[in-house]
């Protein structure tokens, strides 16, 4: 049975890499890729007496018409024209995490690494600077589109914050059964949204959604959505990284 | 010009990859290098006077620097940080399993 599903999955993996040479495939015909990328991405403008105006013209806080509307120029490249390699990003950071698990998690020696015992002032302003530095990451990795930033910077935040708790506090326990929990659904979520693409577009992870209004916080369709789930993602991997590595009781 | 400074700072990581004999030293070559690399994609993107790839009021979009060089190097750190994580994984096997980070010591791994 596990035979089975691993060829049906190397199978729907060459389905999608090869279906892009077959020119008379239906869903490919929806789209005109040449002016995906390249010129019109270049050339787009937000102010109204630029020497690119007549070629493409988006005005910032008004337009509605650009095919992907994040502010952000790299968000854009990283979670539209190249999400796929997001994607793939994201699975090797969990290989990567996988493999720290298996080489740490069954050692018996691996005790809890002790600090010398916090004073109070620590201990107290660590468990109120907690809840704030979780926000922060949360809003570094739901702004991405329109600010710098994005997933990876967040979550990076949110496990940096796991990381004080385990520095400040001396029986601190993560629990990492939930994280586990939380990165198999967001990385699901994130194939779950590529599909849909695929389903509704004609395209592995294409824009679907209301491209909405540059400059605000729901815009840009997918970008936001895509971000957010590499933010909740990288931010549980990063945090069973620490788990791991501190050790256990 | 400033292109060289990249290039010695990847010398220095190399050096270290060569010579040390700590384990967590040669970890820490490793991410010298890694980094000089994506300094100096950075600098490449980079034009004078230019401001972030971000689009805001106001502002002329010739000035921003290359968004696609970020977007690599975006990509680069993370996968340089799961390299390092699991190089810090497998050195923390070794000592439990030899007692000592001294490359010399390890005589089972010589080939």
């Amino acid at each position: 049975m596990k035979k089975f599903w691993a060829i049906i999955t190397v199978l729907l993996i060459l389905f999608f890499l090869g279906s892009g040479l077959i020119p008379d495939l239906k869903i490919y015909k929806q789209n005109n890729l040449s002016q995906k990328t390249g010129k019109v991405y270049l050339n787009r403008t937000v102010n109204d007496d630029s020497p690119f105006k007549e070629i493409d013209k988006k005005l910032y806080g008004e337009a509605n018409d650009v095919e992907n509307n994040a502010a952000n120029s790299v968000t854009s490249v990283i979670v539209d024209y190249r999400a796929l390699d997001t994607l793939g990003e994201v699975t090797v950071l969990f290989l990567a995490i996988t493999g720290v698990i298996a080489l740490l998690g069954k050692s018996k020696k691996n005790n809890r690494i002790l600090f010398e015992k916090p004073n109070y002032i620590l201990n107290a302003s660590s468990k109120i600077l907690l809840p704030l530095i979780v926000l922060f990451g949360f809003y570094i990795f739901i702004h991405g589109h329109i600010t710098p930033g994005g997933g990876f910077q967040g979550g990076t935040i949110v496990a940096a914050s796991v990381l004080m708790m385990y520095f400040a506090q001396n029986n601190y326990k993560l629990k990492n059964n939930r994280m586990k929990v939380l990165e198999s659904f967001s990385g699901l979520s994130f194939l779950i949204f590529g599909l849909l693409g695929i389903f509704i577009m004609g395209d592995f992870l294409q824009n679907f959604l209301e491209l909405g209004i540059m400059g605000k916080l729901f815009s840009g369709g997918l970008i936001p959505i895509i971000y957010i789930l590499v933010g909740l993602k990288v931010s549980a991997e990063l945090s069973n990284v620490v788990y791991e590595f501190m050790g256990e009781e | 010009m400033i292109y060289f400074l990249c290039f010695i700072l990847f010398s220095i990581g190399l050096y270290s990859i060569l010579t040390k004999r700590n384990l967590i030293k040669i970890i820490i070559g490793i991410s010298i290098v890694d980094y000089a690399i994506n300094l100096f994609f950075i600098l490449v993107g980079y034009r004078m006077n230019g401001r972030s790839p971000i689009l805001e009021k106001g502002e002329e979009i010739e000035r921003i620097v290359d968004p696609l060089p970020q977007a690599v190097v975006l990509t680069s750190i993370v996968i340089g940080l799961a390299v390092t994580a699991l190089l810090v994984a497998i050195a923390i096997r070794i000592y439990e399993k030899y007692g000592t980070f001294d490359i010399n010591e390890i005589k089972e791994l010589k080939g």
